[in-house]
């Protein structure tokens, strides 16, 4: 089992709910970024999610979206997304990290070779928004054969006969979209993720974590109460975008990861 | 010509593939919408009543067929080759794009569909789908770049005049591409009551299919028009490409008659070199996955899109239709590259020598043809696809001659 399963086995064992902190790597550059990203277990963070700097962001809003070129004007790469995953990993051999991008940095690096280099990094998963399951023979069965998780989103338009193909080759865990929409824009309702939920839960043993619209600590308590856990990744990135410092992003980290836990 | 198995006319695969191009890279929320448009565009597509309706609307509201227009003075100014030009600008909106539009709205009235979205660059495809869907009485949205919003002022104001709403897109460099990316943002958002009716052979499986067959309208007409004035095939055809939905429209019903010489002509803007000031995908990119295709793209080395320059808003896009791509990797179409200057310079002759002011994308294809015709024989057949009208342009083409629009009766500034 790779440090994903064992963190989500621990996590059942105390009947606790994983708390899931999206940051873009490099932003606003790589030292800043790399700090932020130290401290994130110790504020309570069960999963780190790495965002893969990319130009062109077509899932997300307009706070990830900047991010991202916050982090490309300071020089972020695919190569030294990797190397700042490799800094944390040398404090830290339990913390599970997800690589979270778009294709084509990786698809333009090599998928061979960026298995390799991501492995040898420390990375745990990859959640690749624009690789549905129709595209899999590109990177998720690749992936798996090196022992890397691929995570999938399901969404609100994942129907009944759809969700098998979704859930077949995915492993770790599945992300839930809890809305249809770019990352923060609307915001999740409880009551209308609950029976999505339950509904991925009856297809699949695999852990279902909530993500998109969730903004404090009180909806993070709400909405990882329907599910194993749920993701914050916008309402942190904006954080960082208002320039705090790394010990307020984390205080700030810190609260959220309690909401979360409180559920 | 006939033989099944070599026919360059067969894709995409049920993947949406040709070759290793094309393909479905979206997110998830997009997939069941895109599958089922699949599904519907395949049932329409052997619905003899849709293609009714469709050529119906080609004759009495387009105006097609367009005519088929020997230059004479053009041919003989560059004293070659016979040049053709299939005349796609004299279409109701100014443009091709609304043969491509109109099949996409049919589409989506059958889907049920009530909101229509749209990416515009030069505005052209803009200002065709807020057309018909103000025919149809549909709501219409359409995504434009900051940048195009100011260079193509009039298409602006034409689709307001349509009711459309028209939002500016200030990310990136505020061109075709940014305004993609946040169509694809709108359509994730409401993708239950939206159609997305993309304006190029490009995105998801089966756009660049199904645009390419609602454009193939104009390479039909060609080989019928050219079979009766000239009594056989072109020997050349010639067309501009952005992301590639006029070149393909002329091109594809010519991909199995391999005696016809097929070229797309890309945007050199400042010159196809490392400066890397232009959109000619297939002369200066390599292949990658943008927009929910694979296909060969302008990128850096780390697989970051980069912003490239046209002077021409229509074919300012750092990609092209997989299909291009393909045809480009097995050689059955050659690819150029034109610089702003030479298009310009294609620009004024049009205007002098054949009284057409030509949109600035097929400027590029003309300019290719100024290059080429002068080596060949009279016999020797060019038929190039005059896609666009330039009403649009004369702000840029003003100001790139120094010309003062704002002066008392406009004069030369210089
Ligand atoms: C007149 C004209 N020609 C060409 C293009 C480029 O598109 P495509 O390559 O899809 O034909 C445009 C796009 O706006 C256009 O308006």
């Amino acid at each position: 089992m790779g440090r994903i399963g064992e963190r989500f086995a621990e996590l059942e064992a105390e009947g606790r709910k994983a708390f899931v902190a999206y940051v873009m790597a490099g932003d606003p550059d790589f030292d800043r970024s790399l700090e932020v990203v130290r401290g994130l277990p110790a504020a309570g963070v069960d999963v780190i999610e790495l965002g893969l700097p990319f130009t062109d962001p077509m899932a997300d809003g307009p706070t990830i979206q900047l991010a991202g070129q916050r982090a490309l004007a300071a020089g972020m790469t695919l190569k030294r997304t990797l190397a700042l995953a490799r800094e944390f990993r040398k404090g830290d051999r339990a913390t599970p990290i997800v690589l979270m991008g778009y294709y084509n940095p990786i698809f333009s690096h090599g998928v061979d070779r960026f298995l390799r280099d991501a492995k040898a990094a420390g990375i745990d998963g990859l959640i690749v928004v624009d690789l549905p399951p129709e595209e899999d023979a590109e990177l998720c069965l690749p992936a798996l054969a090196q022992g890397i998780d691929f995570i999938r989103l399901a969404t609100p338009t994942t129907d009944d006969a759809r969700l098998p193909a979704v859930l077949r080759n995915t492993s770790g865990f599945v992300y839930y979209v809890s809305i249809t929409g770019i990352t923060g824009s609307a915001v999740a309702e409880a009551r209308e993720v609950g029976p999505e939920v339950a509904r991925i839960k009856a297809a699949t043993d695999l852990p279902v974590v909530v993500g998109f619209g969730i903004r404090d600590p009180e909806a993070a308590k709400e909405i990882a109460g329907t599910a194993d856990g749920c993701v914050v990744g916008s309402a942190i990135v904006a954080r960082i975008a208002d320039g705090e410092p790394a010990e307020d992003v984390l205080a700030y980290v810190a609260a959220l990861a309690k909401g979360a836990h409180a559920a | 010509m006939d033989d099944l198995f070599n026919s360059f006319m067969a894709g995409p695969d049920e993947d949406g593939r040709f070759g290793q191009f094309g393909g479905r890279f979206v997110s998830e929320t997009l997939m069941p919408l895109i599958l089922e448009l699949q599904r519907q565009y395949e049932i329409a597509k052997d619905d003899p009543e849709f293609w009714a309706e469709m050529d119906a609307l080609w004759a009495d509201y387009v105006g097609r067929p367009s005519p088929m227009y020997r230059a004479d003075r053009l041919t003989e100014r560059l004293g070659g080759a016979t040049i053709y030009m299939k005349r796609d600008e004299l279409n109701h909106t100014g443009a091709h794009k609304i043969n491509n539009v109109l099949g996409q709205i049919l589409l989506a009235r059958r889907m049920g569909k009530t909101r229509i979205i749209a990416e515009t660059g030069a505005g052209q495809h803009g200002v065709a789908t807020a057309t018909v869907c103000a025919k149809f009485g549909l709501q219409c949205v359409v995504y434009m770049g900051a940048t195009d919003v100011e260079r193509q002022s009039p298409n602006v104001f034409r689709m307001k005049l349509l009711g459309a709403e028209v939002i500016p897109v200030t990310s990136g460099r505020g061109t075709l591409k940014d305004a993609m990316n946040d169509a694809l943002r709108d359509w994730v958002t409401n993708v239950r009551e939206t159609f997305y009716c993309i304006g190029t052979v490009a995105g998801p499986h089966p756009y660049p299919a199904m645009v390419r067959d609602f454009q193939s309208v104009i390479g039909k007409e060609a080989k019928a028009q050219l079979m009766e004035k000239e009594g056989r095939l072109p020997d050349t055809i010639i067309a501009a490409i952005g992301g590639g939905s006029n070149a393909m429209g002329l091109f594809f019903p010519f991909l199995d008659d391999r005696e016809v010489r097929i070229i797309g002509v890309e945007a050199g803007g400042h010159g196809v070199d490392q400066k890397m000031e232009h959109c000619a995908s297939l002369t200066g990119g390599r292949p990658g996955v943008l927009h929910g295709n694979r296909t060969y793209l302008l990128q850096d080395d780390d697989g970051q899109i980069l912003e490239g320059h046209s002077i021409s808003a229509g074919l300012d896009y750092p990609g092209i239709g997989p299909e291009h791509s393909w045809l480009h990797d097995v050689g059955r179409a050659e690819y150029v590259a034109i610089t702003d200057k030479e298009a310009l310079e294609a620009f004024q002759l049009c205007c002098e020598t054949e009284g057409i002011i030509p949109a600035l994308e097929p400027c590029h294809a003309l300019a290719h043809v100024m290059k080429i015709a002068p080596g060949l024989p009279a016999s020797h057949i060019i038929c190039m696809n005059m896609c666009g009208r330039g009403d649009k342009d004369i702000f840029t083409v003003a100001r790139a001659f120094g010309f003062d629009m704002d002066g008392p009766v406009g004069r030369d500034a210089g």
